[in-house]
């Protein structure tokens, strides 16, 4: 639906990708893991790979939950967009389809220790 | 010599009509439309704008001697305070927090709602509802500059207070109350009239007011019960010129009753994002405190809201969409947006702590059914890493929502242990949500919320690029001064060490 306007109404968005040059707005969470109280938003090069984001920022900001020391990065499954997704670790996150402001979860269901789950 | 007899004295009824419908004129050289281009646009049919009743009929010579009168009576207690160390007279420094959120996210509020009802005033046709708006929009920008005042006493003692103005177009949590009025001030006079008189100063402002206010008067703070009881008396009349408005649209023409349910769904869920800092202030921030949110809720949302939409039942107006959601959440969003605050505390003007073992003993007891099981586990968690002298910092900035400008800290209905992501894709970019509310909300003018500064994204772009430090200086944040922790802080020390001086002979 359109904005009720007295002329034609067009918006600019404040954060389209453009205005990030080469790096890119990403979003990561833990399902389940609440201890962080929101998604993580990041600011990274879109020529990282997967791999460098997961090894790094991703692995250094989980540390204060107790499961970090567990999580198994390559069993965890992956979500982007809210729909089930498969990284591939060692391309980057342009090649692996991984947009501006793009939402990247991941669940590990044997890992419940703080959120009460079940 | 001829002496002039002294006329009758008016009626106050006579003197309503001179001075509000006897101003109006028919206008002959410019057409109705023209002079009010803004009345028609937003598809509100008008029959007969004389129907507008100001139940008050208040004029504005009995108004300026209203207004005066608890001026002097505020000001003479506001001195009182200052010269009285009224600033040690609260019950601990950890009451400041609540303080300085009110005064860095409401006050400026209350002067946007000044420009907004001064343009409102303008724009409406009808004479009563201009007199009115003018009147409120005097009320408005009396409201910020009392509060101001008030806390003006605090600002010479304690931190976190010196760049509310500054802070309030750039501080993140900020940005959630601006962007609410905002989105106001850019609708039409209606819509606006929907959003701030019924929706804000009708639906929630007792949620808003009556726990801040009690809650200042059960920590000792005479400045802020001071500025709420001035405020008091102009709240009763916004309320009912807010009930007013949305009665008149729903009696002039049975057109306008989809317009006014929709805004009524977005401005109920809106107001009710905007009052999460009110949970958390009366669940964690008040040494004393008054009752929890969730029995608040129970007494000013739930008992109060529903007398409101049964009174409203016969135009055919439904509860808010959000309603139920909002229901269910009043079990939880206090402890999920203190987690969020203590967690990124190192960019609040205002600080956070640990609850102690008494704090969590009655959270338990309000909150029988959620604390224990999903929150004491997290807090208890953040203590133990406090104590092994790693406290918990959260350095991953957070996903704000489009819509409401919160992060998105908000879990699933019907599964707290779940965020929230709801996501859509417009004109080839994404945009991130709270809720399906606020997703509804974007969709339904999608080129308007498009256009959202959020602060957390624009952190990382010009002026301060990514660099938390430049970001501190640009926000009026002085690093180690006005955030974090409550315990070790400059208020913690500087109120322990006077209130001793007062009590002690140390």
């Amino acid at each position: 639906m359109t904005v009720v306007a007295r002329k034609n109404y067009i918006g600019e968005p404040r954060d389209a990708g453009a205005k990030f040059g080469s790096n890119q707005l990403i979003y990561l969470s833990w399902d389940r893991h609440l201890l962080f109280a929101a998604p993580f938003l990041l600011c990274v090069p879109s020529e990282m790979t997967v791999r460098e984001l997961v090894a790094g920022p991703l692995t250094t900001l989980i540390q204060p939950d107790p499961d970090a020391p567990r999580v198994d990065w390559e069993s965890v499954r992956w979500l982007k967009a809210n729909r089930p997704w498969q990284p591939r670790f060692d391309q980057s996150l342009a090649a692996n389809g991984v947009g501006h402001k793009e939402q990247i979860r991941f669940v590990t269901p044997d890992l419940n220790t703080l959120c009460g789950v079940g | 010599m001829s002496v002039t007899a002294a006329g009758r004295k008016l009626s106050l009824k006579e003197r309503y009509r001179l001075l509000t419908r006897d101003l109006s004129w028919d206008m002959t050289y410019q057409s109705r439309n023209d002079v009010f281009p803004y009345a028609g646009y937003e598809g509100i049919t008008v029959n007969d704008w004389d129907a507008w009743e100001d139940p008050f009929r208040l004029t504005m010579n009995a108004y300026w001697k209203y207004q005066a009168e608890k001026e002097r009576k505020f000001y003479a207690i506001i001195d009182a305070h200052a010269q009285n160390n009224g600033h040690l007279n609260i019950t601990d420094a950890r009451y400041l927090s609540a303080l300085k959120i009110f005064l860095q996210a409401i006050s400026p509020g209350e002067y946007t709602a000044s420009r907004g009802f001064a343009r409102a005033g303008r724009e409406f046709p009808g004479v009563g509802t201009q007199v009115a708006c003018q009147m409120q929009a005097i009320d408005e920008i009396r409201h910020a500059q009392t509060q101001i005042h008030a806390l003006s006493n605090y600002n010479r003692y304690y931190n976190g207070f010196h760049a509310f103005a500054h802070a309030r177009d750039r501080m993140w949590y900020n940005t959630v109350p601006r962007s609410f009025f905002d989105d106001a001030m850019t609708a039409g006079p209606f819509e606006f009239m929907i959003a701030i008189g019924f929706s804000f100063e009708y639906v929630l402002t007792n949620l808003l007011f009556v726990p801040f206010m009690s809650g200042a008067a059960y920590n000792g703070d005479m400045a802020t019960v001071t500025f709420g009881f001035s405020a008091q008396s102009d709240e009763a009349r916004h309320m009912t010129l807010g009930l007013e408005c949305i009665k008149f649209m729903l009696e002039q023409d049975p057109a306008n009753l989809p317009i006014v349910q929709r805004w009524i769904d977005k401005w109920f869920w809106r107001g009710f994002r905007v009052l999460c800092l009110v949970s958390t202030m009366m669940d964690y921030m008040l040494p004393k405190r008054v009752m929890s949110w969730r029995e608040a809720w129970q007494i000013y949302g739930v008992e109060n809201g529903s007398a409101l939409f049964n009174d409203l039942a016969r135009y055919g107006i439904r509860p808010p969409k959000g309603w139920a959601d909002a229901g269910e959440a009043a079990d939880h969003i206090s402890h999920q947006f203190m987690l969020a605050l203590y967690q990124w505390n190192f960019g609040t003007a205002f600080h956070s702590w640990i609850p102690s073992e008494e704090d969590m003993a009655w959270l338990s007891a309000k909150y029988p059914t959620t604390f224990d099981k999903y929150y004491r586990p997290r807090w208890e968690h953040i203590k133990k890493l406090a104590d092994a002298g790693t406290p918990f910092k959260n350095y991953g900035l957070a996903k704000l929502c489009q819509t409401c400008q919160l992060p998105t800290i908000f879990t699933e209905p019907g599964d707290p242990t779940l965020t929230c992501h709801r996501e859509v894709e417009y004109k080839g970019e994404k945009y991130h949500f709270c809720s399906s509310h606020c997703e509804e909300i974007f969709e339904n003018e999608a080129e308007k919320f498009i256009q959202a500064w959020l602060p957390m994204n624009q952190l990382f772009l010009a002026p301060t690029n990514g660099d938390l430090g430049t970001w501190m200086g640009w926000v009026g944040l002085v690093d180690g001064q006005d955030n974090g922790d409550f315990e070790g802080s400059a208020d913690q020390r500087n109120f322990e060490k006077w209130r001793g001086a007062m009590v002690t002979n140390l």
